[in-house]
């Protein structure tokens, strides 16, 4: 601040690094296409006209996991398909979020069987829960806007 | 029920023997195991049923002799006619013969059969597990098989519980 | 669990060519994981080049045991999970479990929820013809009729919300009638719906069917006679793109669809674009079936007053004891059909939706089967994409209209 007051109006600002890093990282963090069941559907309406997430930096999915840095579970996860989850959460480049949409991907939801893993947090580390079967549009706006502020308070030395 | 219908039930019950149920308006033919590829013929090529429906199967354990019934459902779509099958099958090394050369969807029908209830289908081209990942052991729908639900975690059991389920390492 | 499971070669070389085990042929895997696969459908293709020579479909990724789990709870709770199988259709799902149940235990089903069923039923045909024309139109590229698509769907999911508090899994349909009545501003809602989307769907087909691009990658693609389509036991437009008119709706009309005049489209060439344009007429005339179901919707009750298998409403509970017990009976205990099996099948979005149930007496099913249109027309995919690009056989899939709930159940 003191440095602006003494240049006057040269256009600079200040700001700490990490503020920055993190501010930079909310707003253009894009998605990757990980649609497995219903929820998918719900995510598909979030991203379409109605309830635009672009407002929000994610523009586009992106279907690879090297270009992504957010993977949304979106629907259950069966034992057939969670090592093919893992591998692509280790396929993606640092820094990644893992957001757990709906109950099957946060608790294995209204399916507790042989099938069906009791939520992707058996495989993935997750950073946020979203709860509904499926969530509202609006429900996952929410928790992407809970991922935003969760990454405004970290440190360098989370992912160092 | 039609005439054209309750001929066809006639026909199948003097060729192959076995009996029928009925229940709710709708009657099924019940027949052996050992001639369901015969009768299957006789339905595809002279009574004109042409569409296979479904294949499956229900489990009767603990009844050993015959433990599973395969079921059976065809439809004449030019005549509008529903047709109702069942073979009974034992529940030692179950087996019978696949229909898939006359009806070309009892293909993944037939696999998903044995999938979920290890029923062998002689002559079927191509049997291997479709639902369950193909190092899976046993037969998830028998009713011997567990359901391997997740005890829910309430508050005098949490830390047992969170101590065995899986957790990612990073 | 979490270990890659390797299934090798071996195992599979009765499927693949001899040009794939000598190496001429490339082996491919479209995974899991891929944004033109509607869902997690595996597919193995053998290449020569960029044309397909084979390709073997690997399913079971979302296979969640629905069958098995149904077993454990009673017939009113187990409905909850029929919902999420075919997730695009879920009145559909509804719909079929409960005329198998109501077949089962001979229960009638008053007039008026007859034909709100078959009005909720056509809006959600309407909402998932919309998702898959946005999602096969994104598949060759066309990507803003996807946010069209959706726009017309919010109007839809609105009317559901309006008449059961939930946009996707309702659950409103339940064995003996509905859950409720509908609100009083239902049929100004979908009498709304119904002025503006005509004009929409001229819309997208002005966007489509007409369209150079989208009739070079449709025309001629993934061609199936008529014949062979019912020994493979297609349904759906699939199947009505070839030549048979089997719609379950005219074969064995269920909850009143005999009284509406609508037509049941068919095409003989076979093909993607055949399919699609069955699907935009499909769209047509289920306007005409929900215009028809709305001008005549009669008055009445809307659950069967058979106590003994339907929960009696709420108001009577303080009032009369014997709803006190019925209710009582039916939520802790559930309620007794005879013995015996049944089938009961309805027209889904994607072809003949069947479900076979067997009862043993006791308060939960004994055996829950559905019969899942998609899983039969996935079986036809190797048959159609032979000799086609990879390119194609995404149109392909498009076409045959697969949700992988459905499949895997």
């Amino acid at each position: 601040m003191g440095l602006e007051q003494k240049l006057g109006n040269m256009g600079v600002a200040t700001v700490k690094l990490e503020e920055l890093v993190n501010w930079s990282r909310t707003n253009a963090m894009w998605p990757m296409l990980f649609g497995l069941a219903c929820c998918a559907i719900e995510m598909m309406s979030a991203q379409a006209a109605n309830y635009d997430m672009s407002r929000f930096g994610m523009e586009l999915m992106r279907a690879s996991p090297r270009q992504s840095d957010l993977m949304i579970v979106a629907g259950r996860v069966t034992r057939k398909m969670a090592p093919v989850v893992r591998r692509l959460y280790d396929q993606m480049p640092d820094p990644k979020w893992v957001i757990a949409m709906g109950d099957c991907a946060s608790c294995g939801g209204i399916f507790n069987n042989y099938a069906v893993m009791q939520g992707v947090d058996e495989v993935v580390p997750v950073d946020v829960y979203v709860a509904g079967c499926p969530p509202r549009p609006e429900a996952l706006i929410h928790g992407v806007v809970t991922l935003h502020e969760k990454i405004r308070g970290e440190k360098f030395k989370d992912w160092a | 029920m039609s005439d054209v219908l309750q001929n066809h039930h006639a026909r199948l019950l003097k060729t192959f023997g076995g009996a029928t149920t009925e229940h709710a308006g709708e009657i099924t033919v019940i027949l052996p195991a050992e001639r369901i590829l015969e009768a299957a013929r006789l339905i595809h090529d002279e009574m004109g049923f042409d569409y296979l429906a479904y294949v499956t199967a229900v489990d009767y354990w603990p009844e050993e002799n015959p433990r599973f019934h395969v079921a059976y459902t065809f439809r004449s779509l030019s005549q509008k006619l529903t047709l109702h099958l069942r073979a009974p099958v034992a529940g030692i090394k179950p087996s019978l013969a696949s229909i898939e050369s006359v009806y070309r969807n009892a293909n993944w029908q037939e696999r998903e059969v044995y999938d979920m209830f290890g029923i062998h289908f002689e002559g079927h081209s191509d049997l291997r597990r479709i639902l369950m990942p193909a190092d899976w052991v046993g037969h998830p729908q028998r009713k011997d098989y567990p359901l391997g639900y997740e005890e829910p975690q309430y508050s005098f059991n949490f830390d047992e519980i969170k101590a065995r389920k899986p957790a990612p390492k990073e | 669990m979490t270990q890659l499971q390797d299934v090798s070669l071996d195992g599979l070389s009765h499927l693949v060519s001899e040009r794939a085990l000598r190496g001429e042929t490339m082996l491919l895997n479209m995974g899991p994981q891929h944004p033109s696969t509607h869902g997690v459908l595996r597919l193995l293709l053998e290449l020569d080049g960029e044309t397909v020579v084979n390709c073997i479909p690997d399913i079971g990724f979302l296979h969640t045991g629905i069958e098995k789990n149904m077993e454990s709870k009673t017939y009113q709770k187990a409905e909850v999970m029929t919902d999420r199988m075919d997730y695009m259709n879920p009145v559909g799902n509804n719909f079929t479990y409960c005329l198998a149940v109501e077949k089962l235990i001979g229960l009638d089903v008053p007039v008026r929820a007859q034909a709100i069923r078959v009005i909720l039923a056509e809006l959600t045909r309407i909402q998932s013809h919309l998702v898959w024309l946005g999602t096969a139109a994104l598949d060759v590229a066309a990507m803003s009729v996807f946010l069209y698509c959706f726009r017309e769907r919010e109007q839809i999911l609105d009317i559901m919300e309006l008449v059961s508090g939930q946009r996707m899994m309702t659950t409103y349909i339940r064995p003996g009638g509905l859950w409720r009545d509908v609100p009083v501003e239902f049929e100004a809602a979908v009498r709304d719906f119904l002025k503006i989307m005509p004009k929409r769907i001229d819309e997208y087909e002005a966007m489509l069917t007409k369209n150079p691009l989208f009739l070079d990658r449709c025309l001629g693609i993934g061609v199936i006679s008529g014949e062979e389509a019912i020994n493979w036991g297609l349904s759906g437009a699939t199947l009505r793109g070839s030549g048979p008119d089997y719609d379950v709706r005219k074969f064995a009309p269920y909850s009143g669809y005999e009284q509406y005049d609508f037509d049941v489209p068919t095409r003989t060439q076979g093909d993607v674009y055949a399919r699609y344009i069955i699907h935009i007429e499909e769209m047509r005339q289920s306007i005409r079936i929900v215009q028809q179901a709305l001008d005549k919707l009669p008055l009445g009750p809307v659950r069967s007053n058979n106590y003994k298998f339907v929960p009696p409403p709420r108001s009577q509970i303080g009032t009369s004891m014997e709803a006190l017990i019925h209710h009582f009976k039916l939520w802790t205990e559930g309620f007794y059909p005879p013995k015996g099996a049944v089938y009961a099948a309805t027209e889904s979005p994607r072809g003949e939706l069947g479900c076979f149930l067997e009862s043993d007496g006791g308060p939960k099913p004994y055996r829950v089967h559905f019969r899942a249109p998609s899983f039969d027309n996935l079986q036809v995919l190797p048959r159609l994409s032979k000799g086609h690009f990879v390119a194609d056989l995404v149109a392909i899939i498009g076409s045959i209209d697969i949700v992988l709930g459905d499949i895997d159940r």
